[in-house]
């Protein structure tokens, strides 16, 4: 690894200690919340860290307009109330967004393509920085892309805020599917892998020798049920990130869990249902325990039925 | 040990968290690493390793199917090792915030203690173990803030605790499972072999 020595090393201290992070994480659902309240159902339910953001993907899809990093305000008042890690979004290639950020002491920053792009060509130098980045990936190449950037996780992109599981298993199947593929190649044949796929040539051997990303690999875009969690660790996610599944009821209307218990309570049960059902991922029984104690589900939108410009994960180059 | 002598067989709690690197230093130290995540899981049993991860989405899955009173039992009579998440579990008693532990091991641990993920930190300093400075990787670590007079320190940062041996007990703030350096689950991997030849 010739080229990437000091800090940018896997053996560096700061990306094992970004990485280091990402494998406490493991195995756990990370949860998108919007307020103090969501926050503090997430935690109660078992979640291993809370996304803190001001519309879910479900409503920046229905709502439209520019889509921010969330408020500073906004931010704190959730590391106030949790106790578990604190990650917020940045838009692609926002590194000020980052700074920000970082400087606010949020434990990990998504360069997200749910939020509007800032750059139409580069993403953020993520090795700048302390805090350890997550990226979304639709194939190896984007993902060893990202990971040369500096990034600590990579989760399948998925469509976001759609409650449709089909696209994170496509992307899941993908990643799996050309890691695979590299392990069967000779030394000589990875000079021209790293030329298909668009990546460095040192990750491209990586992979080849391992048969796996060099950093976690978890999972997120329409995971909205105990099944769909299941489904994807199955698949070989590491950890899955929920973001509109647990507290919308409707595409655009979020349960009101501030003020009406009812709502409140089947945020309650769908959160703590898809952390059961991420570390039973392997036990039919819990999944069918876990699934029958969930009292309903997001509405949900066919990823199918989406026009291509539409679509989120095609962000991110 | 030699070849010939059975592993002992070592459970390392599979909620959630980092396992599987356990899971590898175990087999690394000549264990047979076992995953754990149900009660009777804890069956046959020679030791059991709490890894790190989140304490508070580890607790949730205890409190259900008796698996608190089960991981009691087990740490009253044979050896437990915790590291991170896993030390806060098995403390007397958690701080910032408060929240309930096996009070297995004469300790007072306080959560986040040293500050969020950019306060996380790589040192490597001298502690009772034989062969030289420990790498010692914290994550969000907490600190072991009072110990009881049975417990010995192995090895200390900025003054407190950060590896303890309370008989069979073991617990670690640090992450030994993120370096490459063996020798802390080589002495809790004897720590398991001497007791199983009591």
């Amino acid at each position: 690894m010739s080229e990437m020595n000091g800090n940018k090393s896997f053996t560096g201290t700061s990306l094992r200690l970004k990485v280091g992070l990402a494998e406490m994480l493991k195995g756990g659902v990370i949860m998108d919340v919007m307020n103090v309240e969501q926050a503090r159902i997430a935690e109660e339910a078992g979640a291993v860290s809370v996304m803190a953001l001001e519309r879910v993907p479900a409503m920046i899809r229905a709502e439209g307009g520019v889509a921010r990093m969330a408020k500073p305000s906004l931010i704190k008042q959730i590391i106030q109330t949790v106790s578990i890690p604190v990650m917020a979004k940045a838009r692609i290639g926002h590194f000020a967004e980052a700074q920000i950020l970082q400087e606010l002491g949020v434990d990990f920053i998504d360069e997200s393509e749910v939020l509007t792009p800032a750059d139409e060509a580069h993403h953020i130098d993520k090795h700048a920085f302390t805090t350890p980045f997550v990226c979304g990936a639709r194939n190896l190449g984007e993902a060893l892309r990202r990971i040369a950037e500096g990034a600590a996780m990579i989760r399948t992109k998925g469509e976001a805020g759609t409650g449709d599981v089909v696209h994170a298993v496509r992307h899941m199947r993908q990643i799996v599917k050309e890691m695979k593929a590299l392990t069967m190649l000779s030394e000589q044949e990875l000079y021209a892998a790293a030329k298909e796929h668009q990546a460095p040539y040192e990750l491209i051997r990586m992979v080849a020798q391992t048969g796996k990303l060099p950093v976690p690999n978890f999972s997120a875009g329409g995971i909205a049920t105990p099944a769909d969690a299941s489904l994807m660790m199955q698949l070989g996610a590491e950890a899955i990130f929920v973001g509109s599944g647990i507290f919308m009821k409707e595409r655009a209307t979020p349960l009101d869990v501030e003020n009406d218990p009812k709502e409140r309570a089947e945020a309650v049960s769908r959160a703590k249902a898809i952390v059961i059902a991420t570390t039973h991922f392997n036990d039919p029984k819990i999944l069918a325990e876990a699934s029958e104690s969930v009292t309903g589900t997001m509405k949900g939108l066919a990823a199918a039925s989406i026009e291509e410009s539409q679509l989120l994960q095609t962000r991110g180059w | 040990m030699t070849g010939s002598e059975k592993k002992p067989r070592i459970g390392v709690l599979a909620i959630q968290g980092d396992y599987a690197a356990h899971a590898e230093a175990l087999a690394d130290s000549g264990a047979d690493p076992v995953e754990v995540r149900n009660p009777d899981g804890l069956d046959g049993l020679d030791g059991l390793i709490l890894p790190g991860g989140e304490s508070t989405t580890m607790l949730k899955f205890l409190e259900r199917r008796g698996f608190f009173e089960a991981l009691e039992k087990f740490a009253a009579g044979k050896p437990v090792f915790g590291t991170c998440a896993g030390a806060i579990l098995l403390a007397r008693e958690v701080r910032h915030p408060a929240q309930r532990s096996l009070r297995a091991l004469d300790a007072v641990v306080e959560r986040n203690a040293y500050g969020r993920q950019i306060d996380s930190k790589i040192l490597i300093a001298p502690t009772s173990l034989p062969g030289g400075p420990l790498e010692m990787v914290f994550i969000r670590a907490p600190r072991i803030a009072e110990t009881g007079p049975g417990v010995e320190v192995l090895a200390r940062r900025e003054g407190f605790p950060v590896l303890v041996r309370q008989g069979k007990l073991m617990a670690a703030t640090f992450h030994p499972e993120l370096s490459a350096d063996r020798r802390v689950h080589r002495l809790f991997v004897d720590t398991v072999i001497a007791s199983t030849q009591k």
